[in-house]
């Protein structure tokens, strides 16, 4: 591993070591780019994952204090736990399920295609599907996507099979065991899925893709990148130009630091990322970093989600093998005959009996609860995930009452579901009851979202500088050699899980900072 | 995961007079007077024999030391556990956790300690007078009146964590926990279902096995 001076006023800073920031790093660090990352995290690895809910929980989940507003249950029910995402280096590809979906086309032209829809702040990308599609070809190599390149799908458990009966009973045709980073077969020196059944919790076999064992490591190799784990970013300074010149972070002793920097991209997920655009105010960006706009930490948007659970009169034993087995695609479709703009995916998910008891029916109790914890070897359980609507009202802001530990305000979470949205979600548990009925389900139930894991739309990209926070690179539109590189980019979510799309925007950035380097434009 | 200390009864059974008696225990315990006058307690049982939970146990018989609460205390709470998660597998062991690490946090805390006990006084209230002895109807109307108060919210709260994250729930439950220490589910049943049709070889194709 490379050591950089601080004073190295040459290097690219990475804020963030997740699906955007890991993977830049490897690919700037592969075109020959000096690059340092800050992670907030501490590193881990396959052999100190804790395959235990709460235990992992606590060494890899983000847990700096936050605070939420609005009407979303998760206000009431984990007010200090708006999304359940990662400080650890790999990010939330640590905790991620796998799901690699490329969006649709007419999900990058939203405004075009849904219409102005009252209460929704709808956008077209300023990217289409077709530039993006090399990307995502790429993406899928590198990740080792099953069902691309040759790689065969993954064998589904039990809970896919309940999953399979059911929506094929129903007349659901697009059923399989998804599109996964999870090696089904042995490639790029790591094994196959061994159906541990603990996805969420760090794949300790090392099957599922993540940039803490995959893209830092191929980074390292080159030479070229100095990561430092355990530093907590809390501001970017610039100059008198107006370009940004430094990274200012408390190392892992608490001692504060100031790394030069010719770029910085910022990938901290889309609650700290926007948050620490405006913690950086100064006179000159009084409103914070690249914020002209005004739309740094609006149109936050965290999936349309849910789940429903079903019991059955035999055993399952949802918990063993892949966390998300399987997917039916029909309802990703934009069809408005449903009653809602957009669509969504249906994917199995299963939790242990810690979680379970957490998120079934958080605050609830009593022999109903008690009921469904009873059967537990009898449950299936499928994960909604569907488009929400932008909103500028849904927002990240600083909570100025509140202080971290270095004495900067936390973020602010303020999320109300926009009508479309609860049409979505009432539609995706009527369907996900429907195909748990069709398989033999004695109850079903819906189970609220639990704290958010897609964190998107927070700096969005624009066609125009007015409309977001960057542009179809993730360059900011006022700060030339400030870059987003997390799904704050995302201008609308799509019904797909993120990281695939994350990862490709991320190769498609490191060409262009590459080129932009190399022509001295930044 | 949290696993119950099981202490040997040995030569505190003889001494087990129990609160419901009346009698005041006089059990040989080496409690410093100061524990003594903070009230501490003393929650015990056994599990039944031969089920799943006592072969997880050095001893069938288990006891759970309280530091600040007293077994009044204790076993009211515990009572709360069972109402607001009543689970007929689960042996009193696991309710006495709930009250180990209500407990813990009463020693830690003196706020704690006057919430509990200032709920545990609502529940007797609420319950005609005692809520550990009341019947399961009025138990439940006596948690259900206090939905919605700091102690509620305390109790409920950490039964979530007390009650479904230890060996015993686990065993319960029917949850393995951690797998990869046996390899996965891999060779192990991971698709064993046999009461739906199986998915075409397209949808889920075989297992690679070398």
């Amino acid at each position: 591993m490379a050591k950089i001076d601080n004073n190295d006023d040459s290097v690219v800073v990475i804020i963030g070591s997740g699906a955007g920031g890991g993977t830049l790093a490897h690919e700037l660090c592969t075109q020959g780019v000096k690059v340092v990352v800050l992670e907030a995290g501490a590193m881990q690895s396959q052999a100190t994952y804790i395959n235990d809910e709460w235990k992992s929980f606590s060494q890899l989940a983000w847990l700096d204090n936050r605070t939420t507003s609005g009407t979303w249950r998760i206000a009431r029910d984990f007010p200090n736990l708006p999304s359940w995402i990662c400080k650890t280096v790999g990010g939330t590809t640590t905790h991620w399920a796998g799901a690699s979906l490329r969006l649709q086309e007419h999900e990058f032209k939203t405004r075009t295609h849904y219409g102005d829809i009252k209460g929704a702040n709808l956008l077209d990308w300023p990217v289409t599907l077709k530039e993006l599609e090399p990307y995502y070809a790429k993406a899928e190599n590198k990740m080792g996507v099953t069902r691309t390149n040759g790689i065969p799908g993954l064998p589904g458990n039990n809970n896919f099979k309940v999953l399979h009966a059911g929506a094929t009973k129903l007349g659901y045709r697009e059923v399989h065991t998804g599109n996964m980073a999870i090696n089904s077969e042995p490639r790029d020196d790591r094994g196959r899925c061994m159906q541990l059944g603990f996805c969420f919790q760090g794949c300790k076999s090392g099957a599922k893709w993540s940039t803490l064992y995959v893209e830092i490591p191929k980074a390292e190799a080159t030479g070229n990148l100095d990561l430092r784990p355990e530093s907590h970013v809390s501001r970017i300074e610039h100059n008198a130009a107006g370009k940004v010149n430094a990274v200012v972070y408390f190392d892992k002793n608490g001692k504060e630091q100031r790394q030069k920097a010719r770029v910085v991209c910022v990938a901290g997920n889309s609650i700290e990322t926007p948050r620490l655009l405006l913690l950086s105010a100064t006179t000159q960006f009084p409103n914070g970093l690249a914020n002209s706009s005004g739309q740094v930490g609006r149109n936050y948007m965290r999936h349309l989600t849910g789940t429903v659970y079903a019991a059955f009169k035999d055993p399952v034993h949802m918990y063993r093998g892949t966390t998300m087995a399987g997917i039916i695609r029909d309802e990703s479709g934009h069809d408005t005959r449903r009653g809602f703009a957009g669509g969504y995916e249906m994917e199995t998910l299963a939790l242990g009996v810690p979680f379970m008891a957490a998120f079934l029916n958080p605050g609830g109790w009593g022999a109903d609860f008690s009921w469904w914890m009873d059967r537990y070897t009898h449950l299936a359980g499928m994960w909604i995930v569907g488009e929400d609507m932008p909103r500028e009202t849904n927002r990240v802001t600083l909570n100025m009452a509140v202080k971290d530990k270095w004495g900067n305000p936390v973020p602010n979470v303020h999320f109300d579901d926009h009508d479309n949205d609860i049409a979505m979600r009432n539609h995706a548990f009527k369907q996900g009851e429907r195909v748990y009925q069709a398989a033999g389900a004695i109850r079903t139930f819906r189970t609220p979202p639990y704290p958010s894991t897609h964190n998107l739309g927070t700096c969005r990209m624009s066609a125009s500088a007015r409309d977001g926070v960057c542009n179809k690179w993730g360059q900011t539109h006022d700060i030339s050699n400030l870059f987003i590189s997390d799904g704050s980019q995302f201008t609308t979510g799509g019904a797909e899980n993120p990281t695939l799309t994350i990862v490709s925007l991320a190769i498609r950035q490191a060409e262009y900072i590459t080129r932009q380097m190399t022509e001295k434009a930044i | 995961m949290k696993v119950i200390p099981i202490t040997p009864l040995g030569h505190l059974a003889a001494g087990n007079c129990g609160e419901d008696s009346g009698e005041v225990p006089k059990l040989d315990l080496p409690l410093t007077r100061r524990n003594l006058l903070r009230g501490s307690g003393l929650l015990m049982g056994t599990l039944a024999a031969g089920s799943a939970l006592s072969l997880l146990a050095p001893s069938r018989a288990w006891a759970v030391e309280l530091k600040t609460l007293s077994s009044t205390e204790g076993t009211a709470l515990m009572k709360m556990g069972r109402v607001l998660y009543p689970h007929s597998k689960l042996p009193d062991a696991v309710y006495a956790l709930l009250v180990k690490d209500l407990d813990a946090g009463a020693t830690s805390d003196a706020k704690t300690t006057a919430l509990l006990r200032d709920g545990i006084a609502s529940l007797d209230r609420a319950s005609g007078g005692n809520f550990a002895k009341a019947t399961a109807a009025r138990q439940l109307a006596a948690v259900k009146s206090l939905e919605g108060t700091p102690f509620f919210a305390a109790v409920r709260g950490k039964c979530v964590t007390s009650l479904y994250d230890n060996d015993m729930a686990f065993a319960a439950f029917g949850y393995p926990g951690s797998s990869w220490e046996k390899g996965g589910y891999i060779t192990r049943g991971f698709q064993d279902l046999k009461w739906l049709s199986e998915p075409s070889k397209e949808a889920s194709p075989a297992p690679w096995m070398g």
